[in-house]
């Protein structure tokens, strides 16, 4: 096992790492720019090192700093968190070649998911259904036609490189695609500096829902479920459970077993996640795969028991995973929301000084987070503040916890979006489970016309 | 030199809060270096300091071992050079050669200063001030922070 872990992030994953750490034995050192200084991840790691100003290309991002302090601090290991270097497969490769181990999958399997088209190739390959769509690179716009016309109307045109939603187009006939194909083409250029495009099937009221897997280094690959993660805005989560009121457990196993073969088959290490979509007749597509540790990992610890973390950690250092497929267990519902500091309504980031805070607790609540009272969110990353997460029996329960968990949870000084998911707990779509991507769409339409 | 000038140095340092000081003149050398207790270092206004003296090279005079004064002031005057970079800094451009600067050094825009090594690069850090190093902030061979301050320079 490891003695001395680099935390290469920030923020409440930060804190989820060192929390992981502790309980294992492992010393940790944080790592944080000059605007992190008062952050709790720097106050709670056994020692910190400032590795650079405050723009994140200049410190979390920066690798030779990053390595560089990691090897004045002598560590076995970084975890990368998630976000920043996470997904950077030259980052893992650095590493390696400084003799520090990455606590997360190769730098080939970070690439090729890294890849949205070399990812689907994959899996493919390794056995899951695709959206029906264009075979890789759609390289010119005859070829884009062709191909739309097969596949039948609405399409949806994205960047091979991409995500946020850049460089990423839906068309619903044919007079609309010649333009669409260009702009993506164009937009994906300018945001990735790879103008390759590929087209597939659009869904129109899609749920997203992602199956954890967990494999180690001898080859036994388990998947701890799913996770339901259709509540977005502009592609970012806003609220995540566990499990899906979609999926029945025999669907679970068919579709958990076949990921993990995926996984297995591809010879995935570490902790991992891999994207679905799903229409309401359980019909699934693989989106891709994500190969690192999520921000909604805690539904899945709630309703498993498993510590993801520390299940990473364990497998970077070369211990087996140490339970089968047999052995997973699905108890109860759990929900996550994100405490974002925004405004709840029009979603303006709210950055400064948190003069009150206040978590809530009692049975079945969890919070992380990396706020205190006095804290001052710095507007250089992203929004997120904390995480508040509930576990009951069942789903409806889980919605009561919830409820009175928001209710007591108290952050002033800043806005954050603590009043919108009180809102959305009460939605009757959301109470009843009728859920898809395009939910925060209709529940903030409904919303405003409620109020005018 | 005499006892009572090296005592008035010795307040001097003290009261300036250096952590190390050294003077050659001629053939006789001093080297005054402090060390601070974590609290101390920690607090904002030192309150304490411990200093040691010793006596490096060939002096005819005797130099007995002092005790500072326990009131160190903070110092307001010195510019800070600070490490542009995490890493480990060097003074020297090799174990064998002379530091690239000392104690009582003239230094311009672009003096190379020292070096910070990361990830096994070595940065050569130039200053950006017209001045005279007064003081050294970090030992030879020591890790360094992002904006740790490595040198205080009497700005000309």
């Amino acid at each position: 096992m490891f003695k001395k872990i680099l935390i290469a992030n920030r923020g409440e994953i930060a804190c989820r790492v060192i929390w992981a750490c502790r309980e294992l034995g492992i010393e940790t050192v944080a790592i944080y720019s000059e605007a992190d200084s008062d952050s709790l991840h720097v106050r709670f790691a056994d020692d910190a090192v400032c590795i650079g100003p405050p723009p994140s290309g200049q410190s979390y991002l920066h690798i030779p700093a990053v390595i560089s302090a990691a090897e004045i601090k002598n560590v076995d290991a970084i975890h990368p968190g998630y976000g920043f270097l996470a997904e950077n497969a030259h980052f893992a490769e650095v590493c390696e070649a400084c003799n520090i181990k990455f606590i997360g999958p190769t730098p080939q399997a970070i690439r090729t998911m890294g890849d949205k088209a070399q990812a689907k190739k994959a899996m493919k390959d390794a056995g899951l259904p695709l959206l029906p769509g264009s075979d890789g690179i759609v390289e010119t716009v005859e070829e884009a036609i062709t191909i739309a016309a097969n596949i039948g109307y609405p399409v949806i045109v994205k960047a091979s490189a991409g995500g946020g939603g850049r460089g990423m187009r839906i068309v619903r006939n044919a007079s609309e695609l010649t333009s669409a194909y260009q702009t993506a083409r164009h937009e994906a250029g300018a945001a990735f500096n790879d103008p390759s495009v590929y087209i597939e099937k659009y869904l129109e009221n899609p749920r997203h829902i992602e199956f954890q897997i967990l494999g180690d280094t001898q080859g036994n690959v388990v998947h701890l479920g799913e996770r339901e993660c259709s509540i977005q805005r502009r592609h970012q989560k806003l609220i995540e459970e566990a499990p899906s009121v979609l999926l029945t457990p025999e669907i679970r196993e068919k579709v958990g077993t076949l990921v993990a073969k995926a996984c297995q088959a591809i010879g995935y290490v570490s902790a991992g996640t891999i994207e679905l979509l799903f229409d309401n007749d359980c019909n699934f597509y693989f989106m891709e795969m994500n190969t690192r540790i999520q921000v909604e990992h805690p539904v899945t610890e709630m309703i498993t028991g498993v510590d993801l973390v520390q299940a990473q950690i364990r497998i970077a250092a070369g211990e087996p995973l140490g339970f089968s497929q047999e052995d997973v267990r699905f108890n109860g519902h759990s929900i996550e929301c994100r405490i974002n500091a925004e405004h709840p309504e029009k979603f303006t980031p709210s950055p400064g000084l948190i003069t009150a805070f206040n978590v809530p607790g009692g049975p079945g609540v969890r919070i992380d987070t990396a706020a205190y009272p006095g804290y001052t969110v710095p507007p250089n990353y992203d929004s997120m503040v904390g995480k508040l997460i509930v576990h009951a029996a069942t789903r409806q329960m889980a919605i009561a916890r919830m409820k009175r968990a928001l209710d007591v949870m108290i952050v002033e000084g800043i806005k954050t979006t603590i009043p919108l998911h009180r809102r959305i707990m009460d939605s009757p779509d959301f109470i009843s489970g009728n859920l898809s991507t395009r939910f925060m769409e209709t529940f903030l339409a409904q919303q405003k016309a409620g109020q005018g | 030199m005499e006892l009572k000038e090296i005592k008035e140095i010795i307040e001097l340092v003290s009261e300036k809060g250096f952590t190390e000081f050294e003077l050659q003149k001629d053939s006789f050398r001093l080297k005054i270096s402090a060390s601070f207790n974590q609290e101390t270092i920690l607090a904002s206004k030192p309150q304490a300091a411990i200093v040691k003296t010793e006596v490096v090279a060939t002096s005819l005079e005797k130099t007995p071992v002092l005790q500072a004064p326990p009131q160190v002031k903070p110092e307001q005057e010195l510019y800070k050079i600070k490490s542009p970079i995490v890493g480990t800094f060097y003074r020297a451009p090799s174990p064998t050669a002379d530091p690239f600067v000392k104690v009582g050094s003239q230094i311009k825009q672009g003096t190379v200063i020292c070096i910070v090594e990361a990830m096994k690069l070595m940065n050569e850090i130039e200053s950006d001030i017209v001045g005279e190093i007064v003081e050294i902030y970090v030992e030879n061979n020591h890790p360094v922070e992002y904006g740790q301050p490595l040198f205080g320079v009497k700005v000309n």
